[in-house]
């Protein structure tokens, strides 16, 4: 709470008048005199009021249906049908627009399911380029506003506008509503703003009035408002955290605010503390815009189900390929590889393997991924492969070229004469055999 | 089958079996042992798929026979067993029985078909010598501790023996490596292995083959084949599958020209490494070596917990280098050291380095340095 005392004392006291009104317009950005049913200036019925409206500063920004949204800007004739963004002619429902969802389609849904539930839809594979360009051009105009932008997706992101009422002339909620505007003015689509006084709420808020929304939870309301919901709305709650609190009886959010730490700690070790703070709307992470990085990783669906262990093995090379690039990159390295697998029949099979040393190069993340996959490739069908590194170290060079192994520190070595030919030539300038696709059938 | 048999030579056998039997296995007849009488002994085997240990024990056999039981169940309840005691193991009256019977102790063990038993073919023997046991003893235990337990270098998970030409005869090598550190342990090259092929031996073959090492005097005859090892040792034969790869060329990893060459007192030096990496609770955290003037200062710094220093003194008259190592890997060696000197021949901060026993020419290792 004193974060936010702190927050609210830097609004600037210089402009006594703003942000005194009850709440303002969404459209025409004045304030609102009067808790009225429309806009006095403008007429509109989008009004938003909230006793603290003016001095919450952390915003979370979600995009409404965000592919389906983008499909739809740029094919006018699809807005008033129901669009399903999925992968190719089988898959799962990556995306469904609102007139989809009024069917019961969901993302996530088996594209199969979502095309019983609403036939008439129209069916469009991912652009994921397109939509990581819309993106990015998304957090360009959010970055206008404020530098602590922290993304948590292509489609989501936090702000934090502490101390930028002074710098824009008014209150955060008036910037925001404006991004909003501008968001739908110049990108064509429409996003929901969830306002509070710190991350995780923030993050419920954005969720309270969707599509097109402006929620906010202040201070005042924090703990009467967490105290009727349901445990699992805490950030880090899933199935397991769910269970175990089932087991103690604890349900709702209210339960755990009657709790104290020292109980939480010794019952849900890990978690016992966040459980205890979050349940009262207490978060202190901070809006960053460096973002910590945990694993690095990269996936692919197949076009048709693969079972073959060499497709798999040429498809998984390229995967840690990219990986690797990834983490080379980013200056990071693995101590974890992290084989995953989905079954024709949407089973997700996750396998993972310590290396001795952490390493980015995809030589040794191949070579540690190969033997797990070879043990899963019994004859399984799979639709999805995915290989990532975590337990993240930052190096300046992979351990590898200090190896007593005399062949390990070679292959390290010739992987980054590969590497440094690819940054003068190209990335295509030179490739193992491993990636090419076999010409024999055997 | 019916066999009446001593307890204590029973117990010692099937310690050397049970050993080998995996705790949890997929595939149910892996936990047993599999116990045939025939004229005046039983014979004991188990196997993993990848070792097979055979023991022969001497028992008055009256009916001779087959069968099979679970190995760890059969071990406890003869341990368990009154010492000096008499065992009669019996045939149930229906086959799927094994009666084990000792004063008023009657247990009756669920069996398994001795047909469905997996034998580990051996083949071919190609090359047959015999060595003393405290020479493979050494060989091992120099070395054992440098094996890498990554499964993903499955090529370094045991250790490589193979023949060397020197001084115009040969000496039988030992060498394993993880990658970070490299031991090499030496002896005389036993009449008739001259010649053989390099083979990889499992850690877990090395590990079963020490503790029958522990028992005997007599020398232990060795038969290999192209993909196994057979390892005669008294009464217990065992046989193990050879890792199938191709161990480094280490000889290129052996640094030649370093110079810089540091005398200190093993003891006093582990004990100091021993003390400064208390501050280092992660593993792999580095101790740096300060090196001039016939001392080392050793530190370590650990930005969570903080640092220490300890300063002994050495033989050193080189010019002054900092180096740094995982104290783990300069304490697994120091505990190598039979004799009061360790030697260490530096070339610089990141290169290996070459550490020796100061009073035993057999062996020598290679320590890779980390950045400090």
């Amino acid at each position: 709470m004193l974060q936010t005392a702190l927050r609210m004392a830097t609004l600037p006291k210089s402009s006594p008048n703003f942000g005194q009104s009850p709440g303002f317009c969404r459209d025409c950005l004045n304030e609102a005199k009067t808790r009225a049913g429309t806009c006095r200036t403008c007429g509109s019925p989008r009004l938003f009021f909230h006793d603290e409206w003016s001095g919450l500063p952390i915003a979370h920004i979600d995009c409404d249906a965000f592919y389906a949204a983008v499909e739809k800007r740029d094919k006018p004739e699809l807005r008033d049908l129901p669009v399903m963004i999925g992968g190719g002619k089988r898959g799962v429902v990556s995306t469904a627009c609102y007139i989809a969802r009024i069917s019961g389609v969901r993302s996530a849904m088996p594209m199969f399911k979502a095309k019983k539930l609403c036939p008439d839809a129209v069916v469009l594979p991912p652009d994921m380029q397109k939509y990581a360009r819309v993106g990015r051009d998304i957090r360009r105009l959010m970055r206008e506003l404020t530098p602590l932008v922290e993304p948590l997706s292509i489609d989501e992101a936090f702000l934090d506008l502490t101390g930028t009422a002074r710098l824009h002339g008014k209150p955060p909620a008036i910037s925001l509503a404006e991004l909003t505007l501008k968001i739908e003015r110049e990108i064509g689509i429409t996003v929901s703003v969830g306002l509070s006084h710190n991350k995780f709420l923030a993050k419920i808020a954005s969720d309270l009035d969707k599509p097109r929304g402006f929620a906010a939870i202040g201070a005042a309301e924090t703990l009467t408002f967490l105290a009727g919901k349901p445990v699992s709305l805490i950030w880090g709650v899933g199935k397991a955290t769910q269970k175990a609190l089932a087991k103690h009886g604890i349900t709702t959010i209210a339960q755990l605010q009657s709790m104290e730490k020292v109980d939480l700690m010794r019952n849900f070790s890990g978690i016992g503390a966040r459980l205890y703070h979050l349940a009262r709307g207490e978060d202190t992470r901070k809006v960053s815009n460096q973002g910590e990085t945990k694993s690095i990783s990269s996936e692919t669906t197949f076009f048709d189900d693969v079972k073959d262990l060499p497709e798999l093995e040429r498809i998984l090379w390229t995967l840690c390929e990219k990986v690797s690039y990834r983490a080379k990159k980013a200056g990071l390295a693995g101590q974890t590889v992290v084989l995953k697998l989905k079954t024709a029949d949407f089973r997700t099979r996750t396998r993972n393997v310590s290396l001795g040393d952490p390493t980015h190069l995809a030589d040794r993340i191949f070579a540690a991924a190969r033997p797990m996959l070879a043990k899963q490739a019994n004859g399984t069908r799979f639709r999805l492969i995915g290989i990532g590194i975590s337990n993240l170290l930052a190096v300046d060079h992979d351990p590898a070229l200090d190896d007593l192994d005399f062949n390990a520190a070679q292959r390290a070595r010739a992987e980054l004469a590969m590497d440094s030919l690819r940054e003068k030539f190209g990335k295509g300038a030179v490739n193992l055999g491993r990636g090419l696709k076999s010409q024999r059938k055997d | 089958m019916r066999v009446t048999i001593e307890r204590s030579a029973l117990l010692k056998a099937l310690n050397h079996i049970q050993s080998v039997v995996e705790r949890r296995n997929t595939i149910p007849i892996l936990s047993n042992v599999m116990i045939s009488a025939a004229s005046d002994e039983i014979r004991l085997s188990a196997t993993d798929l990848d070792i097979e240990v055979v023991e022969t024990v001497p028992a008055e056999v009256s009916q001779s026979g087959a069968t099979t039981v679970p190995a760890h169940m059969m071990y406890d309840i003869v341990r368990k067993l009154p010492d000096g005691s008499q065992l009669e193991l019996e045939r149930g009256p229906d086959e799927g029985r094994l009666m084990v019977i000792s004063g008023r102790s009657r247990f009756a063990l669920q069996a398994l078909p001795p047909e469905d038993f997996p034998d580990l073919a051996a083949g071919e023997f190609t090359n047959e010598f015999a060595i003393p046991p405290n020479d493979l003893k050494y060989l091992i235990e120099k070395t054992r501790f440098a094996i890498s337990t990554e499964e993903t270098r499955y090529y370094l998970n045991g250790i490589y023996l193979h023949t060397i030409e020197a001084d115009g005869g040969h000496r039988l090598r030992a060498v394993a490596t993880d990658g970070h550190r490299l031991a090499q342990a030496e002896q005389a090259c036993p009449e008739g292995a001259a010649g053989m092929p390099g083979i990889i031996v499992p850690r877990k073959t090395v590990l079963e083959l020490i503790k029958l090492l522990e028992d005997t005097d007599a020398d232990v005859a060795i038969s290999l084949s192209a993909s196994k090892i057979r390892f005669t040792v008294a009464a217990v034969v065992l046989t193990s599958k050879l890792i199938d790869g191709t161990f480094p060329d280490y000889e290129r990893v052996i640094p030649k020209s370093n110079d810089k060459v540091m005398e200190i007192d093993t003891r006093l030096f582990a004990q100091a490494v021993d003390r400064v990496s208390t501050i280092s609770s992660e593993k792999g955290r580095a101790v740096k070596l300060n090196i001039a003037d016939n001392r080392v200062v050793l530190s370590v710094n650990n930005p969570d917990s903080g640092s220490a220093e300890e300063e002994i003194a050495a033989t050193y008259g080189s010019e002054g280098i900092d180096i740094g190592f995982n104290s783990r890997y300069l304490m697994d060696i120091a505990a190598q050291f039979k004799t009061d000197n360790a030697v260490f021949v530096f070339a610089d901060s990141g290169s290996p380095t070459i550490v020796r026993d100061a009073g035993d020419e057999s062996t020598l290792y290679v320590l890779m340095p980390m950045r400090v």
